[in-house]
């Protein structure tokens, strides 16, 4: 059993240490090991500090109903570069209780908040397990394959209502109180204060040091966001102010949440493909390629040599007009109030031309298939791509750099800000600029190449002080290394066909799971997905970078001005459409 | 020095700023068509509703059905009821009823009604591209802002209906494409 062919050593290795506690996992179209609850905590040192396993990249569950049983799936990394090692635990559904790996890898505190929101697993020994996403109060866990959402139609989509038969439903008119909204009568919202807010204040309030010294010092909590121009969205930080110090801070997500996920659940394989664009907006064709990539690996299809090519330059092309955006809006957060963020603008504006000639939509643009892309790039669109890359990108870049870097403004209030030390930042599972900045020279697309990325020259950028100045310039520095990376695909992009096969609109996907990632603009954007041979997937986990990020936020803040906190989420660059799904 | 790198940020903004009146005093008659293009240098936007930009094919807003008109002058629609595009949509936002011969009962291929909710569609495109009669197709008609909402925005069979020529007008690539399959297949095999 352990000298099957092609199995990673390390799990050779933990069978080994392990005999008791650890199987390999026997289901066709499975892989990874299958560890024994009381055993998970041991497994998981072993595996950080005698293999070198420090990335924690994803925490998440599979919910097996009609059986009795929840699969916790944990998949690890190397920073150093290598393959993945698939853990799993079994428990079962009533009662699912699990001890937290948190400890560990802090990067797994909102993964495994998010797992006890969807699916009701409680962590021993979390230290905050709350609710992530859904509010403090929510009926039921929703993830679970038994729970139904309001306004329920059917567990899986096409629903059979709509063909032949022609009915369609709204759910506005399903809905007792149209338009009118009401409450019971011995409630009164002026004074409601809703149980989850308090269970965030309480947790800033024991924060509060002991009193020591002759003065009394007044402690603030002061809530930014929801609704806030530096949030980018809403999003929301409680901090714990003593005078203009942060001593904590707390972000609150889930305002924008829509449960990505069971959504995804319902739709079949390709239905999925547009709600990607709809996660990280700002980088829809990056969502479709992490999405296209794992259907493919269940799949087994490779999309042809030109596809490759198309998808690498709209990859890159997301990758230039994400990063632009991200530096102006940085500015904006600085208080350089659009100037740079609409000279950002600009440039995007471009590629997003070049996308909606492509795709047909700037933003949304549903363009990758499995095995492929929808359609060729259009003559004069490679024309103005070559254009855009060759002449007018290069000379902006520069203006940019020319503009911002060397700004005391810029630097005074960057540098040193938000210091992420390489250690943190691998423990808090960050990934992207945020990772390269801290020293980490981490890049999938090097690391673990997909598509043509192995064919490509280009390097990895990563700076050493893991501030905001050096994100920054992480930024700066990976969209010059993108530009090369376009032009080198203009210059070599063959001819041929676009799609292996016809597309079909219903995919027969085998059996068996999947977890697919790229580079996204934010970091490691992947997507796990199970199969089991229908024709919807039975999990799609996306793991969004935005959302993973942000666990270190708290770590960025805490010691900074108030002031600073804004800086460092610009830094951040969260999307909040990716972080709350 | 402090301020220098100032001065430089400043001087770009200024660069920016002039090079609009440049652009419009040296570039004569096309300097207004530039902006918003590659060779745009300076103010970058334009006025809109007065210019607008022009659409590529590809654009997509929702889908519509195609048409041609009989010698009665009845529409004849390319939907043959197979409900793939309602299979296929994300959003499930289409619906179809078959239509069905009166006297037999057994169903035809053409739809008695279809609705489209185009508060539900994401104009993601999946139905044209899946459609294999060419019958559903995506607009570019963009201007779809209405005072109402609610049963308004599900469109019937006839509010969706466009002609073929007006296909032919907005798409003349596509279109010219799958004339020819259309062609290539009509021919009868030697």
């Amino acid at each position: 059993m352990t000298d099957q062919p092609g199995l990673d050593p390390t799990y050779s290795d933990l069978l080994n240490e392990f005999p008791q506690a650890v199987e390999l996992e026997a289901r066709p179209g499975f892989t990874g090991v299958v560890v024994l609850t009381s055993a998970l905590i041991d497994v998981m040192t072993y595996l950080r500090d005698r293999k070198g396993y420090d990335y924690l990249s994803s925490v998440t569950a599979v919910d097996d109903f009609p059986e009795d049983k929840l699969e916790i799936v944990y998949l690890l990394f190397k920073t150093t570069g290598g393959g993945i090692i698939e853990l799993k635990v079994f428990t079962q559904r009533d009662e699912p209780v699990v001890p937290s790996i948190t400890p560990l890898y802090q990067g797994a505190e909102f993964q495994e908040r998010e797992v006890w929101d969807l699916y009701g697993v409680k962590f021993t020994g979390h230290p905050d397990l709350r609710r992530l996403l859904l509010w403090e109060g929510f009926s039921g866990h929703p993830l679970r394959k038994d729970w139904k959402e309001p306004f329920y139609e059917e567990e899986v989509k096409p629903f059979k209502t709509r063909w032949p038969e022609g009915k369609g439903v709204r759910s506005e008119n399903l809905n007792p109180f149209k338009d009118n909204v009401q409450y019971p009568r011995d409630f009164d919202p002026n004074t409601y204060e809703p149980d989850a807010d308090r269970s965030v204040y309480k947790l800033l309030e024991s924060q509060i040091p002991a009193e020591t010294g002759d003065f009394k010092v007044d402690h603030l909590v002061v809530n930014i966001g929801p609704q806030h121009p530096s949030t980018h969205g809403v999003f929301r930080m409680a901090a714990l102010l003593e005078g203009e110090k942060v001593l904590a801070l707390k972000p609150v997500i889930g305002y924008l949440h829509r449960n990505h996920e069971k959504i995804g659940e319902r739709n079949t394989f390709v239905q999925n493909m547009p709600f990607t664009d709809r996660m990280d907006y700002l980088s829809s064709m990056s969502n479709n390629f992490g999405y296209a990539i794992t259907v493919e690996k269940l799949l087994g299809v490779k999309p042809p040599e030109r596809a490759e090519y198309l998808r690498v330059m709209m990859a890159e092309l997301t990758r230039i007009a994400s990063h632009t955006m991200a530096i102006g809006f940085l500015l904006n957060d600085l208080g350089a109030f659009f100037t740079p963020s609409l000279y950002a603008l600009e440039e995007r504006e471009l590629i997003l031309d070049i996308f909606e000639s492509v795709a047909g939509s700037r933003m949304m643009c549903n363009y990758f298939r499995f095995g492929g892309v929808v359609r060729d790039i259009p003559e004069e669109t490679l024309k103005s791509v070559k254009k855009l890359v060759e002449d007018r990108l290069p000379r902006k870049v520069d203006d940019l750099d020319r503009y911002l870097t060397d700004n005391e403004i810029v630097r005074v209030r960057c540098e040193g800000i938000g210091v992420l030390t390489a250690e943190e930042a691998i423990a808090y599972s960050a990934s992207g600029p945020i990772l390269r900045a801290s020293g980490v020279p981490y890049d999938i697309r090097k690391v673990d190449p997909y598509s043509i990325y192995d064919r490509l020259e280009f390097d990895v950028c990563y700076r050493q002080h893991g501030d905001v100045y050096d994100r920054y310039l992480v930024r700066l520095d990976e969209i010059r290394q993108s530009l090369r990376i376009l032009k080198q695909v203009i210059n070599q992009i063959p001819e041929g066909p676009i799609m292996t096969g016809k597309v079909q609109y219903m995919v027969k996907v085998p059996a068996g799971e999947a977890y697919g990632r790229v580079e996204g603009p934010r970091g490691e954007l992947g997507f796990y997905v199970v199969s089991d041979g229908k024709p919807n997937p039975k999990r799609y986990h996306v793991r969004a970078p935005s959302m993973i990020n942000t666990t270190s936020l708290e770590k960025m803040c805490v010691g900074g001005k108030i002031a600073d906190a804004v800086t460092i989420l610009g830094a951040v660059d969260v999307v909040l459409g990716e972080v709350d799904r | 020095m402090n301020g220098l790198g100032l001065v430089k940020g400043l001087a770009l903004t200024f660069k920016h700023f002039f090079s609009t009146y440049v652009a419009d005093i040296f570039g004569g008659k096309n300097s207004i068509r530039r902006r918003g293009t590659i060779d745009a240098d300076g103010l970058f936007t334009i006025q809109y509703p007065e210019e607008s930009v022009v659409i590529p094919e590809e654009f997509r807003v929702i889908p519509f059905l195609v048409y041609t008109l009989g010698e009665d002058g009845q529409r004849k629609y390319r939907c043959t009821a197979c409900g793939i595009c309602s299979k296929v949509c994300p959003t499930q936002c289409i619906w179809i009823t078959r239509m069905k011969d009166p006297e037999t009962g057994k169903p035809i291929t053409s739809s008695q009604e279809f609705y489209i909710d185009v508060d539900k569609c994401m104009n993601c495109g999946t139905c044209a591209e899946f459609c294999p009669f060419d019958a559903i197709k995506m607009d570019h008609d963009y201007r779809i802002a209405s005072y109402t909402r609610g049963e308004t925005h599900i469109y019937p069979k006839p509010q969706l209906g466009k002609p073929l020529e007006y296909y032919a007008k907005i798409r003349p690539l596509n279109y010219a494409v799958e004339e020819a399959e259309r062609a290539a297949k009509a021919q009868p095999r030697q």
